[in-house]
């Protein structure tokens, strides 16, 4: 009888006893992320194993690597919050230097990515080092314990956005650092979101395969940050994309006239209602006593499909 | 045969660089080290030297690719100054907690605000709690040499440190001096080809570098890198002895000129030692009984270096181009360390001299001694002094 090859590799690089809590998105994407690297790198060198990774200071840098313990089986190092873009450009270096074949993963939340690293991102990818960077996002900074970041959606509760009498919650909209990665035109820039693993697999596996540096910004929800149970966190990850509110796309070498979407429906309508994503949350839930504020965040991600170039409505 | 070159400093450590053959260079520029990367970038260009340049977007990202390419097994270079290794400051604590051997040439310059560009060691003097060894040069032979004795000594197995080179701003970075430039094959023999036991990133053998340290594993971690800085002091003699050896030319931990039978002892760092050992001449030919040091190694600090020094002399006069607020200069707090306990210790005064380029003059160096022989003769002097004040414009 043939067997069937199971559709991602089962070698492991994310090693089970690290310390994240249960139903932690960001973990989903460690171990997904190293999966489709090791695979991308088989195809690429011949060594499944051609990789290292460089982590920013944050939750799954934490939770992993706790002396004497370690979660990692690829060669990994953490140095600060804001520079793993620039510690992988010198590790990146440092093999070229030493003939070795193989990539970098440079990881970051979206802290150390669209805040205080993003001037080491940007360097790392306008040198263009051989460099994936992935930015998991679980928009806020929950390492130091839920505070926003410029990555925190319009209308969330955090530590540092608290909602009250004169405060709607996070009163800005999401910076999509998607775009400031394409904007370096770069081979290759994506979103996901562990809602949909498939295409956040096949989108890392496309990006170690690129020569040169390569962006991927996935959604990743958090338990304790956006105050949700643990069995929910990959059913939200999922209504992020069908209810419109998480664009998956694909720009090439900065072509904002091509960007491919995926998931994306044929007449621009998402047939979920936002509510439906943002009631499963604690950190949307004052938002329901102000529904002109739903309208805004609604109003808001038309804004970011405009433009990418799409018109869509959304429930 | 070794050559012969008339050259800035800047030069000099770039020349050094090249010598040392690092894998990886990240550099930003910063006056007055420009120079040094421009210098390294044309030596790669050249293919003169067959190195990464990294042209990073800032000194934060230069010190962490170094640490980057470090940590992945490789030698690794970098130069600034002032605001530059301050913004580098957080990362200094990384790269010697990681224990990697990476070495940095500083233009030694002041620090904001006034912004200033000229010479003091406010620089190099704030990251002295890093973890990093600190070396000072008195001139631009110095600061190639040094920067080689530096990568030497910081792969040392017994070390795994990182390294500072400073030599002062204007005064060396951009001032000719003829430099001995050494054979590279001698350098090659001298050095070796870097290859770490405890940092690599390596597919076939994947380790974890800079895990978390939990209250039940920090101390330790730290407590091997004083380990570390106490096995240097041993490691850089041997190393300077072997330096003799192979280019012949001397180092010391402190080195005395004329301190025999000296009432007064001016100790002091870098390019300022030149011209102190000039003006020791002038006073000794005035039949005062006056010596200079001048400190090469600031970190490991040398204790037992100023112990055997402060036995020779009834005044030990520190001039430093640092201050540390609220107590004094830092060189006088560390020796005041070194000598607390001992049982027949000089007065120790400190003279707080030539901040953010202020040219140090004969004058101001007369006022010292003036102040120094009265601390001699039993009057009361102030501990801490700054010279060369230009008390109308207070
Ligand atoms: C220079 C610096 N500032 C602040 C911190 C404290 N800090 C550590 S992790 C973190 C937040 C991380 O947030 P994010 O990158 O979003 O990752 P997450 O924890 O959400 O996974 C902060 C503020 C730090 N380590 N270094
Ligand atoms: S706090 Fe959030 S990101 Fe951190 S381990 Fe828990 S679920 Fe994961």
């Amino acid at each position: 009888m043939a067997v069937r090859k199971p559709p991602i590799t089962t070698r492991e690089y994310w090693a089970p006893g690290h310390a994240a809590c249960a139903g932690c998105g960001p973990a989903i994407v460690m171990r997904l992320a190293t999966k489709a690297f090791s695979e991308a790198m088989e195809a690429k060198y011949g060594d499944p194993n051609a990789f290292a990774i460089a982590h920013a200071t944050g939750c799954m840098e934490v939770v992993s690597g706790v002396f004497p313990y370690t979660a990692w089986k690829a060669p990994w190092i953490h140095v600060a919050f804001e520079n793993a873009g620039a510690v992988a450009s010198g590790i990146d270096a440092a093999w070229k230097k030493l003939g070795r074949k193989g990539k970098i993963l440079a990881i970051g939340g979206d802290g150390g990515t669209a805040d205080i690293g993003i001037q080491a991102l940007s360097g790392m990818l306008e040198r263009r080092h051989n460099v994936v960077y992935l930015m998991y996002d679980n928009e806020a900074y929950m390492n130091t314990g839920i505070q926003r970041s410029s990555s925190t959606p319009y209308g969330a509760w955090t530590t540092t956005s608290p909602p009250g009498k004169y405060s709607i919650g996070e009163d800005k909209p999401k910076k999509w650092v998607a775009l400031i990665a394409a904007a370096h035109q770069v081979p290759y820039v994506a979103t996901a979101s562990i809602g949909d693993p498939y295409d956040f697999y096949r989108k890392m596996k496309k990006a170690a395969s690129v020569d040169g540096p390569a962006f991927v910004q996935v959604l990743a929800p958090c338990v304790p940050g956006w105050r949700t149970p643990p069995e929910k966190t990959v059913e939200l990850a999922k209504l992020a994309i069908e209810t419109g509110l998480w664009p998956l796309f694909e720009i090439e070498n900065g072509d904002f006239h091509n960007i491919k979407f995926q998931r994306f429906p044929k007449d621009g309508k998402f047939k979920k209602p936002i509510e439906d994503y943002l009631r499963l949350q604690g950190r949307f839930k004052h938002l329901f006593k102000k529904p002109e504020s739903i309208e805004e965040l609604k109003r808001q991600i038309k804004e970011v499909w405009r433009i990418l170039g799409k018109e869509v409505e959304l429930l | 045969m070794p050559m012969r070159k008339v050259m800035k400093g800047n030069e000099a450590a770039a020349w050094a660089a090249k010598l040392a053959k690092p894998k990886v260079v990240a550099a930003f520029p910063i006056t007055p080290s420009t120079l040094v990367p421009e210098k390294i970038s044309e030596f790669v260009a050249d293919g003169e030297m067959d190195a990464e340049f990294i042209k990073v977007e800032s000194e934060h990202s230069a010190i962490s690719a170094c640490v980057g390419a470090s940590a992945a097994g490789v030698r690794a270079f970098t130069a600034t100054a002032s605001q530059g290794l301050a913004l580098m400051h957080e990362i200094l604590f990384i790269a010697a907690g990681m224990r990697l051997p990476i070495v940095m040439a500083i233009g030694n310059r002041s620090l904001s605000a006034p912004i200033n560009i000229w010479n003091d060691w406010q620089d190099t003097i704030s990251e002295r709690d890093t973890g990093w060894m600190q070396f000072y040069a008195e001139n631009n032979q110095e600061a190639l040499d040094l920067i080689l004795i530096a990568f030497k000594v910081a792969e040392d197995e017994r070390v795994l440190l990182p390294a500072m080179v400073g030599f002062d701003a204007f005064i060396l970075t951009h001032t000719v001096e003829p430099v001995e430039i050494p054979d590279q094959e001698v350098v090659d023999e001298f050095l070796g080809e870097y290859v770490p036991k405890h940092a690599y990133l390596d597919p076939a053998r994947p380790i974890t570098q800079g895990a978390l340290g939990f209250p039940a594993h920090y101390m330790e971690a730290r407590y091997t890198v004083w380990q570390a800085m106490e096995n240097a002091r041993k490691v850089i003699k041997e190393v300077f002895d072997e330096f003799e050896k192979k280019f012949g030319r001397k180092y010391h931990m402190i080195e005395e000129y004329r301190t025999e039978d000296a009432e007064v002892i001016l100790l002091t760092m870098g390019s300022l030692a030149g011209t102190l050992k000039e003006f020791i001449d002038k006073k000794r030919e005035e039949g005062v009984k006056i010596g200079a040091a001048k400190m090469t190694v600031y970190r490991p600090f040398p204790i037992e270096e100023i112990r055997a020094l402060a036995k020779k002399t009834k005044v030990l006069a520190i001039l430093e181009k640092n201050i540390s607020f609220g107590i004094g200069g830092a060189v006088y707090t560390d020796v005041s360390r070194a000598l607390v306990n001992e049982k027949e210790k000089p007065i120790i005064l400190d003279f707080i001299i030539g901040l953010g380029g202020r040219d140090v003059t004969f004058e101001q160096l007369e006022e010292v001694v003036e102040i120094s022989k009265k601390a001699l003769e039993g009057e009361k002097v102030e501990e801490v002094n700054w010279i060369g004040l230009r008390k109308e414009i207070l």
